[in-house]
């Protein structure tokens, strides 16, 4: 397998763990804690949304996040014919 | 029949289905020991990880203090999940393409260095004896709750089950009697937060149920922010701690998280690299239905609470809080004289625990001798949370016996998890790797197994006499991790010139900070105890949140200093190229 192959495939990895970890930042970090005040004036049912984030919301996206890079990174394995 | 006959029937028989498996699953090789023959499903090894990670800890405290803590709580929610994120997505594939044992293994081969081994089984062996201190102390503590026995009582039987399993199995033993008491643990979680949510709001499912109004139409989260700010207290929903040390404390469990050395190996079971990123979806998948049920009881039991006690009389107050003030978790005392329980802002008490004297008040209650001069009257401990629900509920009597024997399957299962690393570092990172390479594989075996016994003894003496570190172990064990292992093995991935000279100085330089810190805001041990206040912390920021600075600058010397040393040898380029792509990753498990 040719180095440039490899560079190709870690490269696309790279761009995929970008987008998923500023999401997973943006779902805890941001919404969770640095703009809760801002996001606790919104109200789904009987939660402030950003104490709904912080409790519950940026746990369901953290599981659903690794099960996107699951896809995402099975997907590439096989597009390069890395996969095993 | 009655909760004692359940609880001995109950935890009697998830005993004996534990020791079962063991006996199944005994270790033929040190590859079945330390990584279960490789062979773990991803769905196993996801069960095994969930009941591996939530401690005793999790199932009877964490509840308790989100109830008491409200929003603030919300740092161990996330941090405590987040930190899987990072495990899957930066850490777990790669190292199990790498193949070894341990996690000093990484550090060594990677930094082609004995001094870098070393440093990492010394910070390995000291953040799983200060957890596993706590754990098995944990198991006493259950013990004495449920069946009446002394702590130090409790922890000898939990110290026998656990040598049991570790020492026949190993890794092995240990992930399918984790599998097993997943189950256990979860069970025992839900029924009774099902019913109280059922019972609180008409909603069987506790996540929905909290944000759902009662019976009154008004929404809980209201109700309950409505009770608190009436009577002083900050609401439920905002916080009392600064944002800035709710973002380092939160970042600092989520790096430890995916930095703690007993956790990580969990993930060297499975067989290919694909399963290692499935597994860790499957582990948060697992180990999220218990953490977002805990912000509901929360808000169900503070609720409750509050509802129940203020201003009733001692005479009316229902029967569980009489049953739990015989043991000394409730404690409450007439300051005013007039005969009714007045719950507010403060502490109750001076110290930790309430001292209760011989004799009894003017209404029935037990009298203690170290209540403060603050106008609250109640000292409620936070475990009370999860242990008295089945009874607020009136639920029947084998659903408290389920109770206890999901909190010794979490207790043991993190326990047994913890020695192993700790078993693991003795036999193979130090004694293989660095005084005798040349022992066969049966030897080597046979030194993990009392490796695992001597773990077991030393754990099972460090929970009858805790030392005073063991209070803070969020504090340093977490906070090593992320200022040591994380960074070193994250730069070890995606770094190829990171080497040998920065890796070491930048875990040293990390560890030494955040334990600097540590000794001096938490444990008092440096400098002047009076100024190791609120007021003098660096920036704000708590020692639980200290571990990211820790982390930082653990990164920033090690950037530096590679910059102005060597690049590392052309097969050690090689190993993180290879690391980097995910086929045949059978083969390089057999160095």
């Amino acid at each position: 397998m040719d180095s440039q192959h490899r560079k190709k495939y870690w490269k696309e990895n790279l761009k995929y763990l970008t987008i998923l970890i500023f999401i997973w930042f943006v779902v805890s970090f941001g919404f969770g804690i640095l703009f809760v005040d801002e996001l606790n004036t919104i109200r789904m049912g009987g939660f402030k949304l950003g104490f709904w984030f912080a409790q519950q919301g940026s746990i369901y996206v953290f599981v659903i996040l690794i099960f996107v890079y699951v896809r995402l990174m099975n997907k590439l394995d096989k597009k390069y014919k890395l996969d095993e | 029949m009655d909760i004692q006959t359940w609880t001995f029937l109950i935890v009697g028989l998830t005993f004996a289905l534990y020791i079962g498996i063991a006996i199944w699953s005994r270790a033929k090789s040190t590859k079945d020991f330390y990584v279960a023959g490789g062979g773990v499903s991803p769905l196993a090894n996801g069960l095994a990880t969930g009941a591996d990670w939530m401690s005793a800890a999790s199932f009877l405290g964490m509840a308790g203090i989100i109830a008491f803590s409200g929003y603030d709580g919300s740092v161990y929610l996330m941090g405590w999940t987040g930190g899987y994120v990072l495990l899957a997505l930066l850490l777990a594939p790669y190292l199990r393409k790498f193949g070894k044992f341990t996690v000093p293994d990484f550090i060594g081969d990677r930094y082609y260095s004995n001094v870098a081994r070393t440093v990492a089984v010394v910070a390995a062996l000291f953040v799983s004896f200060t957890y596993v201190a706590g754990q098995m102390r944990g198991v006493g503590v259950v013990f004495s709750r449920f069946l009446d026995v002394e702590v130090n009582t409790g922890v000898y039987i939990g110290m026998a089950v656990v040598l049991f399993y570790a020492f026949l199995g190993g890794m092995k033993g240990i992930t399918y009697t984790q599998v097993a008491q997943y189950c256990v643990l979860i069970f025992a979680f839900m029924v009774p937060a099902i019913f109280i949510s059922l019972m609180a709001t008409g909603n069987p499912i506790p996540q929905i149920g909290f944000g759902s109004a009662g019976q009154d139409g008004v929404y809980l989260l209201d109700k309950l922010d409505g009770l608190m700010t009436d009577l002083g207290f900050t609401a439920y929903t905002d916080g009392t701690k600064s944002t800035m040390d709710v973002f380092f404390i939160t970042a600092a469990l989520m790096m430890g998280t995916a930095g703690l050395p007993h956790v990580i190996i969990r993930f060297f079971t499975v067989p290919k690299v694909r399963d290692a990123r499935k597994s860790a979806g499957y582990a948060l998948l697992f180990i999220a239905i218990l953490y977002t049920t805990a912000p509901a009881i929360a808000v169900f039991a503070r609720t409750n609470l509050m509802e129940t006690v203020q201003d009733t009389p001692y005479e009316e107050i229902p029967a569980w809080f009489t049953k739990w003030e015989s043991t000394g978790l409730i404690a409450w005392t007439d300051k005013n004289g007039d005969g009714k329980i007045q719950y507010l802002p403060g502490s109750a008490i001076d110290g930790g625990q309430p001292q209760f004297v011989e004799s009894r008040g003017s209404s029935g209650q037990r009298m203690i001798s170290n209540a403060s001069t603050s106008p609250n009257e109640l000292y409620v401990d936070r475990d009370i949370t999860v242990l008295a629900n089945p009874e607020i509920a009136n639920l029947p009597n084998w659903v408290i016996a389920l109770v206890a024997a999901g909190g010794l399957a979490a207790a043991l299962s993190t326990a047994a998890g913890l020695l192993l690393v700790i078993s693991t570092s003795i036999s193979h990172d130090l004694i293989k790797k660095q005084i005798a390479p040349d022992i066969s594989d049966k030897k080597e075996l046979w030194i993990a197994r009392f490796s695992a016994m001597l773990a077991v003894i030393v754990a099972g003496y460090f929970g009858i006499h805790p030392p005073g570190f063991v209070a803070s172990v969020v504090a340093l064990a977490f906070g090593l991790a992320a200022s040591s292992f994380f960074p070193a093995i994250v730069m070890g991935i995606f770094s190829k010139r990171m080497n040998r000279e920065g890796a070491i100085s930048g875990m040293v330089a990390g560890l030494a900070i955040t334990c600097y810190y540590i000794a001096r805001f938490k444990l008092g041990w440096i400098g002047n105890p009076e100024t190791a206040t609120e007021a003098n912390w660096w920036w704000g920021i708590s020692p639980e949140g200290f571990g990211t600075v820790g982390m930082l600058v653990n990164f920033l010397i090690a950037i530096l200093v590679s910059r102005f040393t060597p690049a590392p040898p052309d097969n050690v380029q090689e190993i993180v190229e290879n690391i980097r792509i995910p086929s045949g990753a059978g083969e390089a498990i057999e160095h």
